[in-house]
């Protein structure tokens, strides 16, 4: 067997920056993955150190465009941590409504693209289409689909107005049999189980080793949440439980976030009846900034969202650091992907998550020595794709039960 | 204060300072030399979560602090350690804490912190062509600029 270099990317939309991975495969076994990332780094940390506090809140925004609001969330912990600021109760709420409707989203952003991955275009549809009106919510609340600008040092920029309540409940009520109906759809599929069962697995000690956290630290039984661990915002004032799994494979990472849309909509639930006919302040004024440093974390949908600044009492921190969960998530392919097939490979990138916010995927392989392409990006995923045909064949089950014609013919 | 009162219990006489900001945030200095016993007690024998480290210029010292999270307590300890600006080096953590790997590749190209005994201090996150010996995210970088 000749041994081949996959590379993946540098632009790839399986990475919320791009990034590039190397694969080095003998045959379709993955021997070794090699990361280098910084093709998009844009320098934060340090455009950071020349604004000034309040500027820096739309700054962290700009990180990611999946979870936009985790950024301003765990910079505003982080700020109010070093100047020892209580945010009004109101604001915690609000600020749990909008961090809760992002997990949704995200999750079942996630949801759609995994089933994308594995030739289940019925789920990719059906996930996308129910995360929209989440999406309508936020329009609704917040002025836009994405980048809410709702966060502030010192509480929240926008309140939730009396009227949104009760549309805002019909939705979530609206979304729940239907997000129960794609759970159950994919909990109970014999392909599905038979295709990522197994797959990608990280053990107890492996997520430890390599920090990873979030869905993937909890798929692999790992019980961490920052929501429940350092409870911020409202998390401490209401009801709701953190979703652990023990195989740790890509199935029981997807397990971990369908499960979880169901607590952040009992979480949005719980906060709209605590905002519902009250009246109250939604922030606080923060003019100076006194000099010392701040620690603030939060759980965004992939993972603990970490954030320090440092300040020396003037307008702008001093050192800002941010470390992103895709940071300590992706170096886990280390030991995810070894050992796999490159037909999984696709699923096992995916099944941490790092944001997907482009539209294309840039995955070639080459021939070492003739530098000849071999395969591309399309080619992936038909492999992938024509896995699942494979073991819908072996096990029985009529591939039009999910296919939609349409699709068929357009892939 | 549990998690306090078991490290100064353990270490005792090596602690250089300790800043107690809250009752969920501790930072602790301590001597560069000591940092793989402190990390390896808190890593292994507290059972804490490697989150991050966080370097920074001070201008007249370069300052390291690796952040661990006690989840069970919802306590966040730093260990800061300083060291010489004009020849900052450290022993690396990535020996005892695999997660440390990149965060300190990243520490060495853009602060140039180097760390011994790591296993590929190598370009992470700039380009080939970026100038050897030029930090950007030092205090003085645009000084530096060649």
């Amino acid at each position: 067997m000749k041994k081949v270099i996959v590379p993946i990317g540098p632009y790839h939309p399986l990475f919320e920056e791009p990034e590039y991975f190397a694969l080095y495969c003998d045959g379709e076994r993955v021997v070794d993955v090699e990361w280098i990332a910084g093709y998009n780094h844009r320098g934060i940390e340090k455009i950071s150190e020349s604004k000034h506090w309040d500027q820096i809140t739309f700054l962290v925004e700009r990180i990611c465009g999946i979870c936009s609001t985790s950024h301003p969330i765990a910079y505003c912990n982080a700020v109010e941590d070093l100047a020892k600021v209580e945010i009004p109760e109101r604001a915690k709420y609000i600020r749990c409504i909008i961090g809760e409707l992002e997990r949704i989203h995200s999750h079942l952003l996630w949801v759609g693209l995994a089933g994308h991955f594995l030739g289940y275009n019925t789920v990719f549809m059906w996930a996308w289409k129910y995360r929209e009106p989440i999406l309508d919510i936020m329009e609704m609340i917040t002025g836009n689909r994405n980048h809410y600008a709702m966060m502030k040092i010192g509480g929240v920029r926008r309140d939730i107005d009396d009227a949104y309540i009760p549309i805002i409940r019909k939705i979530l009520e609206d979304l729940k049999p239907k997000l129960n109906m794609l759970t159950n759809a994919v909990l109970d599929d014999p392909v599905l189980a038979a295709r990522l069962k197994g797959v990608g697995v990280l053990t107890n000690k492996d997520i430890k080793e390599f920090g990873a956290l979030g869905p993937v630290a909890r798929a692999s039984g790992l019980d961490i949440d920052v929501r429940r661990d350092s409870p911020h915002s409202a998390y401490g004032l209401v009801e709701w439980k953190v979703i652990t799994q023990n195989e740790g494979d890509v199935f029981a990472r997807a397990v971990v976030r369908l499960l979880e849309c169901f607590e952040s909509m009992k979480i949005i639930e719980q906060c709209l009846d605590n905002l519902k006919g009250k009246k109250g302040e939604i922030s606080i004024d923060v003019r100076n900034i006194p000099p010392g440093e701040g620690i603030g974390h939060y759980e965004a949908p992939r993972g603990e969202c970490f954030h320090y600044v440092r300040s020396d009492g003037t307008g702008s921190p001093l050192r800002h650091k941010i470390r992103a969960p895709s940071f300590n998530n992706i170096p886990t392919f280390k030991a995810s992907c070894i050992g796999e097939t490159i037909s999984d490979v696709t699923i096992i990138l995916a099944g941490v998550d790092p944001c997907y916010c482009c539209t294309e995927r840039a995955i070639v392989a080459y021939d070492v020595n003739t530098q000849k392409k071999i395969l591309d990006g399309s080619d992936f995923i038909r492999l992938s794709q024509e896995k699942t045909r494979k073991i819908e064949k072996e096990i029985g089950v009529a591939p039009s039960r999910w296919e939609e014609k349409n699709w068929e013919r357009d892939n | 204060m549990d998690t306090l009162e078991t490290i100064k219990k353990r270490f005792s006489d090596r602690i250089k300072n300790i800043k107690i900001h809250s009752d969920i945030r501790i930072y602790i200095e301590i001597d560069k030399k000591d940092l793989l016993d402190f990390a390896k007690f808190i890593f292994n024998d507290m059972d804490a979560r490697f989150i991050t480290a966080t370097g920074v210029d001070n201008l007249d010292s370069m300052e390291v602090l690796y952040h661990f999270s006690i989840d069970r307590e919802d306590v966040i300890v730093s260990l800061r350690v300083l060291l010489d600006r004009e020849d900052p080096v450290i022993e690396s953590l990535t020996p005892v804490v695999k997660g440390a790997l990149n965060i300190e590749k990243e520490m060495y190209e853009l602060l140039g912190i180097k760390f011994l005994n790591h296993p590929e201090l190598k370009r992470f996150l700039l380009t080939e062509e970026y100038p050897e010996g030029v930090f950007p995210l030092r205090k003085d970088s645009q000084k530096g600029k060649k």
